[in-house]
């Protein structure tokens, strides 16, 4: 019983974390319709920065506050100077840039800052009065920070204007222009946006991971499978669908499959569940008209 | 000197070049001629290396650097025989496909003498026939799966590191004798290098495999976390552990066995055991009483800070690889190997073939390589292609390896 | 349209086709068939997201399904290299027919993911203990390189194994650009094309949504299948580890940058992702991939539609 309990538990942990990378997708697709596959790498990135100022002395609240500003202004630049061109382009060819991005990132952090494994911090006490052998510190406190971020996107998008203007100017650019939003600085900001909670998933997920170049290829999947399977248009729905991909890839591999087949499997089994139901368990029906 | 001696003298010494000179002629092997290989000049030697440097395992890049970095030093010393050494490392990305295709760029189009050092298990084994089909010496690559010594079905490829399954069968060894009813649990790495170091496991324990191991769970490199992995096996009710992963993951997975409070008697694999890379990032409290089979000094072990191979290894990467952490073993690694490299081009002479390099790699007779344990060295033979067997268990107790035991191993 | 048909010039390049493996190193002529197997593979993957409009991340998958075929068909059953290729065209077809159900029902980023998943799990699939018997587990199966059936010399280099291998995989990839022009000039790429373009509308005019759907997805399995075969056969060796989630990507890559929805992309697509690793390689030591991203953003600029995308811009303005 114990042992199914952490399991759930570790499988929540990790849920938190394919959840975080989730709803940087989320917020990257609400505001430009689309998935930006350069995800991972940027948060990566924007955590060996953090990294970087903590070795540099500075403590690790303002090094999390500078990074998040770093991410966001590297997230408008990117979009101003890399994006801009291809707007208008193919959907396939945006996803070509993006993968673009991804190795250039992934080789950049390797070059500077080397391909070893590197130790980051946990801003969370070890002790303390939640705190059982179940759960950690920084388990809880992610999960928190996650819910928080969350919290903020949502009502972001939902109760403020500039949300409002980047949905309209994600859903019906033109239209949205006709109203006077500038379509492009919405899809900047979205982007500044997707980058800062990117290098907060990271910043949560690298005490437990370990940094390393390679940190987030393995999580990007799990990260994209989170945000399609709740609906990707739907913040909740991307950490809904990070916890069941975290809980149900650990009940499956200790309990029903072994470990060799739980990656297949848990891949069946979120394709299954999309085919039930194909905009994701609470994503919004797109109903064309004819 | 009397007329008479003196002309015994010459006709002494024009006897000894006679003898000399029908020697040489007799024996291609002298050093008296030169006989050039392809990549070999009067000024150069050019030997080539296949590494990930970039994809999963890009960590391992950093032997190649470290090799790269050894080779300069020598050249600055004035090279091997008065040659510089001319090192061409390819990215392979760690795919078999494209270690194939830049294995064939280095020996048919670079033309080098050699391929050394080439890490992976399953990209050398693309390479594997084609090396010794074109006879083309494929030295000291960097894996420890046990088929690279075969000298008889691949004469021309050759290890370097202990192999996975005799350290395995040490470990076996030590828990028979301290642990003979133990419940073993294991967790192991989906691959090659994991299922060999699992074979070797099992097949030490012979019959004994299947009542003693309760619980056998394996992982993917692409897992994000091991933590449910650490939560199965603890379950098991084991009380012995051995793990087989590399360093992210064993450092994850000391974290993890701490965490959770589950307590075995830990074995670790010698792929993962650096001081720096993992038992300090895993927080080296928890790492305390882990036994491993070591073969390298650590460089930040405080036995060896004073010790004349550790002071030149750290001078090195001060002066090469400045933005290195020289905590990282694999660059002490590239540089021992380099160092091995460059003894058998050594021992070769002015006799750079293919053939020869390979002659003087199997021969290498208790080479002492500085950076290796005493007690532990460099020996080969045509029979015995694998350079480094031994091994000296070691102890974690929270600061550093304490070793203790025998030198195992031939 | 018209200068491509001209025969003079096709014979031209056809003969220059035959004759470069004697005139260049064995080392190139083995990179030249890897760039036309990845040229087949993606025809495979045009096939499906250029004309059928179906985003696939996953044909590495399909890819692996066919080299594996071949490599357990020549390894453990010995059968000749040659017959390995239909085999393994027939398999990756049902394969794909089946990756086509759940498809029907996902779209764009949905599926995406689902053929994405589909790379992922094949790596593990092909390790999985209970299949090790066949698939040679995590250690994979070495193949013995086809030897050439007759002794011949030209410009004074003999007929090697590599040169022997090129004219196979050549003459295997002009079957397959013959099989797709036809097969996508006739009805049935005219109702992929449709389905992409307007659903509804082909539908009202009798056209299967379903069955077309399902049979492109196989159709363009079957493709890279051949390929994957023709890769095994010539690199003569096949590890899970061949097959992870980049060379997906990289198919992606290829589609796109050799121009979707064009037969003839296929080849310059193929070029790119062969030679330009390489080219990066040479140009910076330290971060080879990061000049790989650069020169695909900058391609992405200069040629949005692919290189065939210019190509056609060239045409039409003259």
């Amino acid at each position: 019983m114990e042992a199914f309990l952490l399991q759930v538990l570790s499988g929540v942990t990790n849920g938190g974390i394919y959840a975080a990378v989730g709803l940087a997708l989320v917020m990257i697709y609400q505001s430009t319709h689309h998935i930006n596959f350069a995800q991972g790498e940027m948060a990566t990135f924007a955590t060996y920065i953090a990294w970087a100022l903590i070795q540099l002395g500075l403590p690790y609240w303002i090094a999390f506050a500078a990074t998040l500003v770093i991410a966001f202004a590297g997230g408008i630049a990117i979009q101003r100077l890399i994006l801009r061109p291809v707007e208008k382009a193919p959907v396939l060819t945006n996803v070509i840039v993006f993968i673009g991005l991804l190795v250039i990132f992934n080789a950049v952090s390797g070059m500077l800052f080397d391909h070893t494994i590197k130790v980051f911090p946990s801003p969370f006490p070890k002790e303390g009065m939640l705190i059982s052998k179940y759960f950690s510190g920084h388990q809880l406190g992610s999960t928190l920070v996650t819910l928080a971020v969350l919290l903020c996107i949502f009502s972001f998008l939902r109760f403020t204007p500039i949300g409002l203007a980047m949905r309209a100017a994600a859903l019906n650019p033109d239209s949205a222009r006709l109203v006077g939003i500038k379509v492009s600085w919405m899809l900047a900001i979205g982007w500044g946006f997707a980058a800062a909670v990117g290098a907060v998933a990271g910043m949560m997920v690298a005490p437990i991971v370990f940094l390393d170049p390679n940190m987030m290829s393995g999580i990007l999947l799990y990260g994209f499978a989170a945000a399609l399977l709740g609906g990707i248009d739907n913040p909740w729905g991307a950490v809904v669908g990070g916890l069941i991909v975290g809980v149900l890839e650990n009940l499956l591999g200790a309990y029903v499959i072994g470990t060799e087949l739980k990656l297949t499997v848990a891949l069946v089994l979120i394709v299954a569940i999309l085919t039930i139901k194909p905009d994701g368990l609470f994503g919004k029906t797109v109903v064309t008209r004819v | 000197m009397t007329m008479n001696s003196k002309r015994r003298g010459i006709t002494q010494a024009i006897a000894a070049v006679a003898i000399g000179a029908g020697v040489a002629g007799a024996s291609p092997a002298a050093l008296a001629q030169k006989q050039y290989g392809p990549g070999v000049t009067d000024k150069e030697i050019k030997i080539g290396n296949i590494m990930p440097y970039s994809g999963p395992a890009s960590a391992y890049g950093a032997i190649g650097k470290a090799a790269a970095g050894y080779y300069q030093m020598i050249n600055d010393q004035g090279g091997v025989n008065g040659r510089k050494i001319n090192f061409v490392s390819l990215d392979d990305g760690y795919s078999p496909p494209k270690t194939l295709e830049q294995a064939r760029k280095l020996v048919e189009q670079d033309n080098v003498l050699a391929l050394v050092t080439t890490l992976g298990t399953p990209t050398n084994s693309a390479i594997h026939k084609y090396m010794n089909q074109r006879k083309v010496p494929h030295l000291f690559i960097a894996t420890g799966a046990t088929k690279w010594g075969d000298p008889k079905g691949y004469p021309w490829t050759m290890g370097f590191q202990p192999s996975y399954q005799p350290e395995a069968k040490i470990y076996v060894q030590h828990i028979l004798e301290t642990k003979p009813n133990a419940k073993i649990a294991i967790l192991y790495q989906n691959d090659d290098y994991g299922k060999d170091y699992l074979k070797g496991f099992e097949d030490g324990l012979g019959d004994k495999a299947k009542s003693m191991i309760v619980a056998k769970v394996s992982y993917e490199v692409t897992d994000p976390t091991i933590d449910s992995q650490m939560v199965q096996l603890k379950a098991s009710g084991a009380d012995t552990f051995f793990n087989i992963t590399i360093p992210k993951f064993a450092a994850m997975a000391i974290k993890k066995a701490a965490e959770i409070g589950w307590k075995p008697t830990h074995y670790l694999n010698s792929v993962s055991n650096s001081a720096g890379a993992v038992m300090v990032p895993a927080g080296a409290e928890n790492g305390i009483g882990i036994i491993t089979g070591l073969y390298w000094k650590e460089p930040d072990d405080p036995e060896f800070a004073n010790d004349k191979a550790i002071l030149e290894y750290l001078a090195f990467m001060k002066k090469y690889l400045p933005q290195a952490d020289t905590k990282d073993l694999n660059y002490l690694y590239g540089y021992s190997n380099a160092m091995t490299v460059v003894e058998v081009l050594k021992k070769s002479g002015d006799n750079l073939t293919r053939e020869n390099v390979m002659k003087q790699a199997a021969a290498l007779k208790d080479f002492t390589v500085p950076t290796l344990l005493p007690g532990i060295n460099v020996s080969t033979a045509p029979d015995d292609f694998f350079p480094i067997e031994r091994m000296q268990t070691a102890r974690w107790d929270g600061k550093r390896w304490v070793r203790f035991g025998k030198v195992l191993g031939r | 349209m018209n200068q491509l048909n001209r025969w003079p010039v096709w014979m031209i390049f056809g003969i220059g086709l035959l004759l470069l493996p004697f005139l260049i190193k064995d080392f190139r002529v083995f990179q030249l068939s890897l760039m036309l197997i990845y040229a087949i593979a993606l025809l495979g993957l045009n096939i499906l997201t250029g004309y059928g409009g179906q985003i696939s991340l996953g044909h590495g998958a399909f890819y692996a399904i066919g080299g594996y075929c071949a490599a357990m068909l020549m390894d453990r059953f010995g059968l000749p290299y040659m017959a390995t290729i239909p085999i393994a065209a027939a398999v990756c077809f049902v394969a794909g027919i089946l990756m086509g159900f759940p498809a029907l029902r996902l779209g764009g980023h949905y599926l995406a993911l689902a053929t994405f998943a589909l790379a992922l799990a094949m790596p593990q699939l092909l390790k999985f203990k209970h299949f090790e018997h066949f698939t040679g587990g995590v250690q994979g199966i070495i193949l013995m390189k086809p030897t050439p059936p007759i002794e011949f010399s030209l410009f004074g280099q003999p007929l090697s194994e590599d040169r022997w291998l090129y004219f196979m995989v050549l003459g295997v990839t002009v079957i397959m650009f013959i099989i797709a022009r036809n097969l996508l000039d006739g009805r049935i790429g005219r109702a992929i094309v449709a389905v992409r373009d307007q659903p509804i509308a082909a539908g009202a005019l009798g056209v299967n949504l379903a069955v077309t759907k399902t049979i492109t997805f196989g159709v363009s399995a079957a493709f890279t299948g051949v390929a994957g075969a023709l890769g095994a056969i010539t690199v003569a060796f096949v590890a899970p580890d061949s097959f992870n989630v980049f060379l997906s990507i990289s198919f992606l890559v290829g589609v796109v940058v050799g121009g979707l929805a064009s037969i003839p992309g296929a080849i310059f697509g193929a070029a790119f992702i062969q030679f330009v690793p390489n080219i990066a390689d040479q140009i910076s030591k330290s971060a080879p991939w990061a000049v790989y991203g650069v020169f695909l953003i900058a391609l992405m600029y200069l040629a949005p539609n692919g290189i065939m995308g210019i190509i056609n811009r060239r045409r039409r303005s003259t």
